[in-house]
């Protein structure tokens, strides 16, 4: 596994506050999934590395620029068909409308969705309308796909269905970067942990590793409070 | 009492008789508030998107500006408009005082700053949830802008009645500018105005009715068409 990204000391501080401090972090695996408590800075990180916020210090350094794609913990839709969100997603970077079109109907049908299409987006049920979103950002075959929270919200089926859409993606050749709460999802899905904690780097660790034996005191304490 | 007895029996004769001076007033109320509604919706409505989502120096400046236009009076855009129309204005060439095309840029004047105001309320709302999205998707501002526009389109419905709502309402621009001649610039508001200060309240009474009916119609047809949507595309 060779390093995709580099963070250094990157910090993110906006007016008083202190979300990010410094936070320096090679990103290797092909899965990695970032862990820590509420208000750690996980979806501030996720959005520094997307570039939907700037740092105030420290810099990214990408090994080669990446085509990336962000699904967020409560989807995003327009009031259009299913088929029309994930069209919009492809028609800002693709001008032939047939090969969007065609190119959309396929992602929803790997997301299990093909049989919605026409169906209005916003009136689907809360894991459709994850799934569409997944749709979106997959039918742009990104090679590095951030997600925030993904399953927050959803039920247990929604959340297999969803974690099933997330490893296809990988195996399809892009790059996972998300964070959970769900700590058997972080163990099914992740190849590498970061934890982070009130704004810190705190380990980089192997998921098999992180859950056995974590390196620091911080993840010990995070993980025990976990309820069996 | 009797007066006003008396005026609601003339008021429905004139109903029924389908009086053609009676109709004309309403067709050109109609013709000139519907006409200045476009035309500010086709002005306000991508002006407030972009006081929305722009970023640009002066924004906020233009934000309190508009917002404060809102209530600015008819009459005093009236006077302005008169002043541009008018023979020795600016646009005095066009001879469009006391047409009904003076009236439309009137009322137009007087509520694109309503349209503007309320379409960035809805807007910015709009953007509030989608600019991460947006922003990731590759969305430039002014795409953004048209996206959102079309993504509130049945909210927007509401700032363009309330548009349509004040121009079909006020009596002062069109009374200055349009001069309430008979025949060629009387509307309903400056008709009610005039007959009642005549004494002749049947007419009056008759298009205050006709007025409350449409404005009251119009505003059920959106009510429907904003519940319908909402059902439609959540």
């Amino acid at each position: 596994m060779s390093t995709w990204l580099q963070l250094e000391r990157l910090r993110f501080a906006p007016g008083e506050r202190r979300i990010l401090d410094d936070v320096s972090l090679a990103l290797a695996a092909g899965r990695t999934v970032i862990l820590g408590p509420n208000g750690a800075g996980k979806s501030t990180l996720l959005r520094l590395i997307h570039g939907l916020l700037r740092p105030h210090g420290g810099w990214l350094s990408w090994r080669r620029p990446l085509s990336q794609a962000m699904v967020f913990q409560k989807p995003v839709l327009l009031r259009t068909t299913a088929l029309g969100n994930v069209i919009y997603g492809l028609k800002l970077k693709q001008p032939d409308a047939a090969k969007c079109r065609r190119r959309a109907e396929a992602a929803l049908d790997r997301a299990g969705l093909l049989h919605l299409a026409a169906h209005p987006a916003r009136l689907l049920s809360g894991g459709e309308q994850q799934r569409v979103a997944l749709a979106r950002a997959w039918a742009l075959e990104p090679e590095l796909l951030i997600l925030d929270e993904p399953t927050a919200s959803l039920d247990p089926a929604s959340t297999r269905e969803v974690e099933r859409i997330i490893k296809d993606i990988a195996d399809s050749g892009a790059r996972i970067l998300m964070t959970t709460h769900n700590l058997g999802q972080a163990r099914r899905l992740a190849e590498e942990i970061v934890f982070i904690d009130d704004g810190q780097m705190i380990e980089r660790t192997a998921v098999a590793d992180f859950f056995k034996a974590p390196q620091s005191a911080a993840a010990k304490h995070f993980l025990k409070e976990e309820i069996p | 009492m009797t007066e006003l007895d008396s005026g609601f029996t003339l008021a429905r004769q004139l109903l029924l008789a389908g009086d053609a001076r009676l109709w004309n007033i309403v067709l050109l109320s109609l013709r000139v508030s519907l006409t200045a509604t476009v035309l500010a919706c086709l002005i306000g409505m991508p002006l407030g998107a972009l006081l929305a989502v722009g970023r640009f120096p002066g924004r906020r400046v233009l934000v309190v500006l508009f917002n404060a236009m809102m209530g600015l009076p008819p009459v005093v855009v009236g006077l302005l408009v008169y002043l541009l129309l008018s023979r020795a204005g600016p646009l005095g060439a066009f001879g469009l005082l006391f047409t009904p095309t003076a009236m439309i840029l009137a009322q137009m004047v007087l509520i694109t700053p309503i349209v503007a105001a309320l379409t960035r309320q809805v807007i910015a709302d709009a953007w509030q949830e989608m600019h991460e999205l947006l922003h990731s998707l590759g969305a430039s501002r002014l795409r953004a802008a048209a996206t959102l526009l079309w993504d509130t389109r049945f909210s927007l419905s509401t700032a363009a009645l309330a548009g349509f709502g004040r121009a079909i309402a006020e009596v002062g621009a069109v009374m200055i500018v349009g001069g309430n001649i008979d025949g060629v610039t009387r509307v309903m508001t400056t008709t009610i105005a005039l007959e009642t200060s005549k004494g002749d309240l049947p007419l009056a009474l008759t298009l205050g009715l006709i007025l409350i009916v449409l404005v009251l119609a119009i505003n059920g047809v959106i009510f429907a068409v904003r519940g319908w949507s909402e059902r439609r595309w959540g």
